[in-house]
């Protein structure tokens, strides 16, 4: 390790100014990040790409500029998820179907970064088309959670939530469609932010659900995730879904809260919530009030609603969105096939992992003659009584906050076999993605050894108040314990995997 | 409840090839899921508007100009099978 930095506490804010100073050079940050992928990624397995001979070329190419003309964010050493599309290096989505996939282009919030002159460390690790809560899903293998090498990181970010944990990256780009940035971010203690719908470009996303897909930042702290924020928001005219915000991102400053109105659903607190959750989350309330907020009971009475709705829209979408994967015009072909319908049929069905069939599954029978009325015309109708449930939530408070996750980090394999509780994982973030806002993870402490994340959710275009707000709690909770890269399930085993 | 054959039907029009047993899971699978959906059963929805984005945009347009686009070599690079400059597939009949 360079000396004097430590991957594990170093913000972007401070590495960016040590650079800028001249104190450290784009080299030696990105070989400290480097080397600390060396050191714990056979244990994590956060990427499914390291790409460190081109991080190692890049930041000496930084360290040959002239300062004032390197980008913003210049040498600073980033995960990419690997469902965005980086051309040249091998995109993978998570699936055997894309495992040998060059991409001709990218994706438009990494070519904003790049063109910050950020270096990418490699394509970190996600469930098969982002579809999980666990990272379980992924065909190159789990991701295991720093905290706890026998808990999954949370899904579908979950290379890039643990890799940011991990010390494995400085900060990191997700995907969140119905919390796969912020519930891996709570599991494993970092911040993790999903954009007003339209913020972050689509364009070069492999496509999910697509009315409810977005890209953002996984970070340290709160100000990293705006400086990162900033760097990829704005108007693409490659995604005629995208919009330009309001204003600039701004970087947070704030230390108090004074005036603001806090709103607490009751639905969201009510029930399923693990005791240690919930204390965590209530001292924190508790702490906004002494930050000079006030905080009140609202209800948000849909929101049962939200978790069946989108197990109809998300699916549906995929399974549109999936249909180009026939093994025509990239990817994977079956070479146990006679004509072209039974091509198709034998490259998806193996090319494929078992929980992007059961959504394509869902949602063509949910889209199929005779059910789309009944499930899609229906969740379209539950999504706009979501959406009214907020309208009128903040016509009452400012911002509304809740757990991310009604539990901490849960055991590799504890949930497989079982999609209904995998699919109660995303039960606390699924409603802003269904009304398209914007809402942040903070982590609020420890339950047992494991992190609890802390969900701050704001109006539309709200994501300045949203960053401010965060910014200030996260002083007060003053979240500094480290990940242990411990094993609890090694001493039952009777092996220490380390 | 979602049947067997139902199953089989969905996954002829998904193009996807499920093996025996993976169709008998997929079925259990299904139901299980499916009934938790039908939850949304129970809200009256007479009189709602469906929510099909989220956005306040509408038929967004660019200018009608000429602009490069990807070359033919670079749209056939990650194809599994090319012939004479083309995407090539099997038979269409057997």
């Amino acid at each position: 390790m360079t000396a004097g930095l430590d991957p594990l506490r170093l913000t972007a804010r401070d590495a960016r100014r040590l650079l800028t100073d001249g104190e450290i050079a784009a080299s030696e940050l990105v070989k400290t990040y480097l080397d600390q992928i060396a050191r714990v990624e056979d244990r994590v397995h956060a990427f499914v790409l390291v790409t460190a001979d081109n991080a190692a070329k890049y930041a000496t190419e930084i360290d040959q500029e002239a300062g004032a003309t390197r980008g913003a964010l210049a040498g600073l050493p980033t995960a990419i998820k690997d469902n965005m599309v980086t051309e040249g290096v091998t995109t993978t989505c998570g699936s055997r179907i894309l495992g040998n996939y060059q991409p001709v282009y990218t994706a438009t919030a990494v070519r904003r970064i790049w063109g910050d002159h950020i270096v990418m460390l490699g394509k970190s690790n996600l469930d098969e088309f982002a579809m999980g809560s666990s990272t379980e899903n992924s065909a190159f293998g789990p991701t295991r959670n720093p905290w706890d090498l026998s808990t999954v990181p949370g899904g579908s970010s979950g290379g890039s939530a643990a890799a940011v944990a991990a010390g494995e990256a400085l900060w990191a780009l997700g995907s969140d469609t119905g919390g796969s940035i912020r519930q891996p971010a709570a599991l494993c203690g970092v911040v993790g932010m999903k954009p007003t719908y339209g913020a972050v470009s689509r364009y070069g996303l492999i496509a999910f659900a697509s009315s409810l897909d977005q890209i953002g930042p996984l970070t340290r702290t709160v100000y990293d995730c705006a400086l990162l924020l900033r760097g990829i928001t704005g108007h693409d005219p490659c995604d005629s879904t995208s919009i330009a915000l309001p204003g600039e991102i701004e970087l947070p400053a704030a230390e108090r809260l004074d005036g603001l109105r806090f709103g607490i659903p009751t639905e969201y607190v009510s029930t399923g919530i693990e005791p240690g959750v919930l204390e965590r989350f209530e001292q924190t309330v508790t702490l906004i009030e002494e930050l000079g907020a006030t905080c009140v009971e609202i209800s948000l009475p849909h929101t049962e609603y939200a978790l069946p709705a989108y197990y109809i829209i998300a699916p549906a979408e995929a399974s549109a969105n999936l249909a180009r994967f026939d093994g025509v015009r990239y990817g994977y072909r079956s070479p146990h096939a006679g004509d072209l319908t039974e091509m198709y049929e034998a490259t998806r069905g193996e090319g494929f992992g078992a929980e992007v069939k059961r959504r394509i599954m869902i949602g063509t029978y949910a889209l199929s003659s005779g059910y789309y009325d009944a499930y899609y015309g229906q969740a379209q109708k539950v999504r706009t009584l979501v959406r009214r449930d907020f309208d009128t939530a903040f016509a009452q408070v400012d911002l509304i906050v809740s757990p991310t996750s009604p539990t901490v980090a849960f055991g590799l394999g504890s949930r497989t076999d079982d999609p209904l509780a995998m699919y109660q994982s995303d039960i606390c973030t699924i409603p802003v993605n269904l009304a398209g806002l914007p809402a942040i993870s903070i982590p609020c402490g420890l339950a047992g050894h494991l992190p609890v994340g802390f969900q701050i959710m704001g109006p539309a275009y709200s994501e300045n108040l949203l960053l401010a707000a965060a910014h200030a709690l996260e002083g007060a909770i003053g979240f500094d314990a480290l990940p242990t890269f411990a094993d609890s399930s090694a001493g039952a085993r009777g092996a220490d995997r380390r | 409840m979602i049947s067997r054959d139902d199953v089989a039907h969905v996954a002829r029009l998904a193009r996807l090839r499920l093996e025996e047993a993976e169709a008998d899971r997929v079925t259990a699978e299904l139901a299980r899921i499916l009934e938790h959906i039908d939850k949304i059963g129970e809200l009256d929805l007479t009189g709602v508007e469906p929510t099909a984005h989220v956005l306040a945009v509408a038929d967004v347009l660019r200018a009608d100009k000429p602009r490069p686009s990807l070359s033919r070599g670079d749209a056939l690079r990650n194809a599994p099978a090319v012939s004479a400059d083309c995407f090539r597939v099997p038979r269409i009949q057997s």
